[in-house]
């Protein structure tokens, strides 16, 4: 891999004196894309609004997130409010950060310009046209003039994505961005990021709790739980060689679209509560996998091939897993 | 006539609603479902699928007879749907039971949800107090709970044990259908899995016939023996889930199934121009074809019906798909 574009090492964030990150350790090189999966509340947004120094005052985060080698934590207004949108554009979860309904679409795309290259009047206004061409947004020139509640959703997710373009990005963090869209309307949105990005040459990190979305879209997938990434595997690989047990078992849940219909494997139990987290590993209590020796400690990442780790003590043990549809 | 394991029959059931345009627009009207016709049998599931708005939860209302029908009717187990909120109806709704997206919102944060599965048996009055707490540990234990976790509150359970809940409250009056509306979609995959495989073993168990709606079409193949393909008001095809999902006959069905997400799919599949369709302006002939790849123009005059096409017989509503027209590239011309 070259040089890392965005390094993240030991990152951990608590709320009230429960841990939320455990100890992230991630790159992304330049031009890659990575996706993050996993189930709700393992930390896929918490660790991106971490290293974007969003997270409220009573976060406590440790560990560092470098850009180009360039620390950026604990966070310094100076230091991030060029980062923000600029070299790192996110897209947000949250809809109530989506676009302002009491402001014409082209205005908040100029605002952005206006932030973060400097741009006015119409110059600005022209590179806005440009932008919503770009994201595939028909007539555009007329469409600078909407009100967001006179576009659809797709429509809308494309001037968010367009908003986000307009920094020129290194890296664009998107945080289930169509996850409220329809099938249809996501492949399109997928598909218009893939485009993007080989346009553009930026990064992305797509965040999604749909293992198939991530693998449709990602070069590598990160796989999360409870806190910690416990699979990085190239997405080739994930299907032929998955390692970690929790990311097994992420597979066989996903009902297959060929062959005899059986009982999916599905994993037993839930996700640990942050105040009651097993000593070692913690997908211990779900794991049909485990032996007494999972408990001792927390698994530490085992390079098992190029690009390719899992936090298991057991992953290097052969296991092809026989419900994976995709083996 | 009707035939044995029939348990439910719509017929043609349309329903429209008025909608407001902004706060003084003028009212137009909404057909949110079209004419649609479905039969579920005992111990089956129907699947039916389609993006949002295409009347999906609205068929679900007026087949449990919540809504009544503008046009066309709903049998149950043989006989017409009583009117609504009248005591013949109330006693039929014990027997066909509704189960939601959202868990947390289906249940009352207030009460232990032991009580609440045990609250259709006291409304519809079934058995003494001692025998209503045996059933309830029999339902916790149906759904894979264990009977003292009735005495937990919604918020101390988690998203799977929640649905789980609120299956065993729906089954307390041993309904004999179920209406599920997006009864996973709010779960996490781990526990959507578990969700699905405890409806499959319900059903084998109970002999409950299951109307399933849903956006994912590898949610309905494993639950589904039949799946409906809805469109704007309309089912635009029917078959069996493998014969859909492997071959699909209708261009919007087409466009779905490359949609899903499949690890190591090749290439990008069809990607659907255009935005989804607006009830309240809803294109002449073909509701589909302004973002058909394949339409003509008697697409866009003439309303294809469902039926079934020559050779193998899949029923599907397309004049391409039934070889009455060759595709055509209105689309491209437009
Ligand atoms: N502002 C906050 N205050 C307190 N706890 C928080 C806050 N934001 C996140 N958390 C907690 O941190 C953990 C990780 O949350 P995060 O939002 O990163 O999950 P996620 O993986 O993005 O989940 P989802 O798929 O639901 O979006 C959760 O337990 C969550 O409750
Ligand atoms: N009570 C109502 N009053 C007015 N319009 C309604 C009402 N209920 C539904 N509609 C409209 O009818 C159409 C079909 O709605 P319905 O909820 O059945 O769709 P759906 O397929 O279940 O969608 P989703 O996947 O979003 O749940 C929509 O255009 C909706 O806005
Ligand atoms: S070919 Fe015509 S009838 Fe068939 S889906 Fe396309 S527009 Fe509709
Ligand atoms: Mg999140
Ligand atoms: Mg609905």
């Amino acid at each position: 891999m070259s040089a890392p574009l965005v390094a993240i090492k030991g990152l951990r964030v608590s709320f009230d004196g429960q841990a939320a990150l455990r100890g992230i350790d991630l790159d992304v090189a330049p031009g890659e894309s990575v996706g993050l999966v996993g189930e709700s509340g393992c930390g896929k947004s918490v660790t991106w609004l971490a290293a974007l120094g969003l997270l409220p005052g009573r976060a406590s985060i440790s560990g560092s997130v470098k850009l180009d080698g360039q620390e950026l934590l604990p966070a310094r207004p100076q230091v991030l409010d060029r980062v923000r949108g600029g070299r790192i554009a996110m897209i947000f979860q949250d809809p109530a950060s989506s676009l302002n309904p009491v402001h014409r679409i082209g205005k908040q795309i100029t605002e952005a310009l206006r932030l973060h290259r400097g741009m006015d009047g119409p110059q600005a206004r022209a590179e806005a046209k440009r932008l919503l061409d770009q994201v595939g947004i028909p007539d555009a020139a007329r469409r600078l003039d909407a009100w967001p509640h006179e576009l659809s959703g797709g429509q809308n997710q494309r001037v968010m994505i367009a908003i986000a373009l307009a920094g020129r990005p290194e890296l664009l963090v998107a945080d289930e961005p169509t996850t409220a869209l329809d099938v249809t309307i996501q492949a399109q949105i997928l598909a218009l990021l893939q485009d993007l990005r080989k346009e553009t040459g930026m990064a992305l990190v797509l965040i999604s709790h749909d293992l198939g979305v991530v693998a449709d879209s990602c070069e590598r997938v990160c796989v999360m739980y409870a806190g910690r990434i416990v699979e990085q595997v190239p997405t080739a690989r994930l299907f032929e060689a998955p390692a970690h047990p929790y990311t097994r078992g992420l597979l066989g849940a996903l009902p297959p679209l060929h062959g005899p219909r059986r009982p999916l494997s599905a994993i037993p139990g839930s996700v640990p509560e942050p105040w009651a987290m097993p000593p070692g590993c913690a997908f211990a209590p779900r794991c049909a996998m485990h032996v007494s020796a999972c408990d001792a400690a927390v698994p530490e990442p085992v390079g098992l091939a190029r690009n390719h780790r899992a936090a298991c003590i057991r992953a290097t043990l052969p296991a092809p897993h026989p419900e994976n549809a995709y083996a | 006539m009707r035939k044995d394991g029939e348990l439910l029959v719509a017929q043609g059931i349309t329903r429209r609603y008025a909608m407001r345009r902004g706060v003084l627009g003028r009212s137009v009207e909404v057909r949110a479902v079209d004419g649609v016709s479905l039969t579920l049998e005992r111990g089956r599931t129907l699947g039916l699928v389609g993006e949002s708005g295409c009347g999906k939860s609205t068929t679900g209302r007026l087949v449990l007879g919540l809504e009544r029908p503008d046009d066309g009717s709903v049998a149950f187990e043989g006989r017409p749907m009583p009117t609504p909120n009248t005591p013949e109806w109330r006693k039929l709704r014990a027997r066909m039971q509704m189960v939601f997206q959202d868990p947390l919102g289906a249940l009352d944060r207030r009460l232990p949800i032991g009580a609440q599965v045990a609250e259709p048996l006291e409304i519809h009055n079934v058995g003494t107090p001692a025998e209503r707490a045996t059933r309830v540990a029999e339902l916790l234990r149906g759904v894979g709970l264990r009977p003292d976790q009735a005495a937990r509150y919604p918020h101390e359970l988690s998203g799977g044990q929640r649905q789980r809940a609120v299956l065993a409250r729906a089954l307390a009056t041993d309904p004999s259908l179920l209406v599920c509306d997006e009864p996973i979609s709010a779960l996490d995959v781990s526990i959507q899995a578990q969700v699905m495989n405890l409806l499959v073993e319900l059903q084998s168990r109970l002999g409950l016939g299951i109307l399933f709606i849903s956006h994912d079409l590898r949610a309905v193949r494993q639950v589904s023996h039949r799946v409906a393909v809805m469109y704007l008001g309309r089912i635009v095809e029917e078959g069996e889930p493998d014969e859909v999902l492997h071959d699909p006959a209708h261009p919007y069905a087409q466009a779905l199934v490359s949609a899903i997400p499949h690890p190591g799919k090749i290439g990008r599949g069809i990607v659907l121009q255009g935005d989804p369709p607006n009830p309240a302006d809803r294109p002449s002939g073909c509701a589909f074809h302004p973002r058909c790849a394949v339409a003509s123009a008697l697409c866009a005059r003439e309303t294809p019906v469902l039926k079934p096409r020559p050779g193998d017989g899949r029923r599907v509503a397309c004049h391409v798909a039934q070889g009455e027209i060759a595709p055509g590239t209105l689309q491209k011309a437009a």
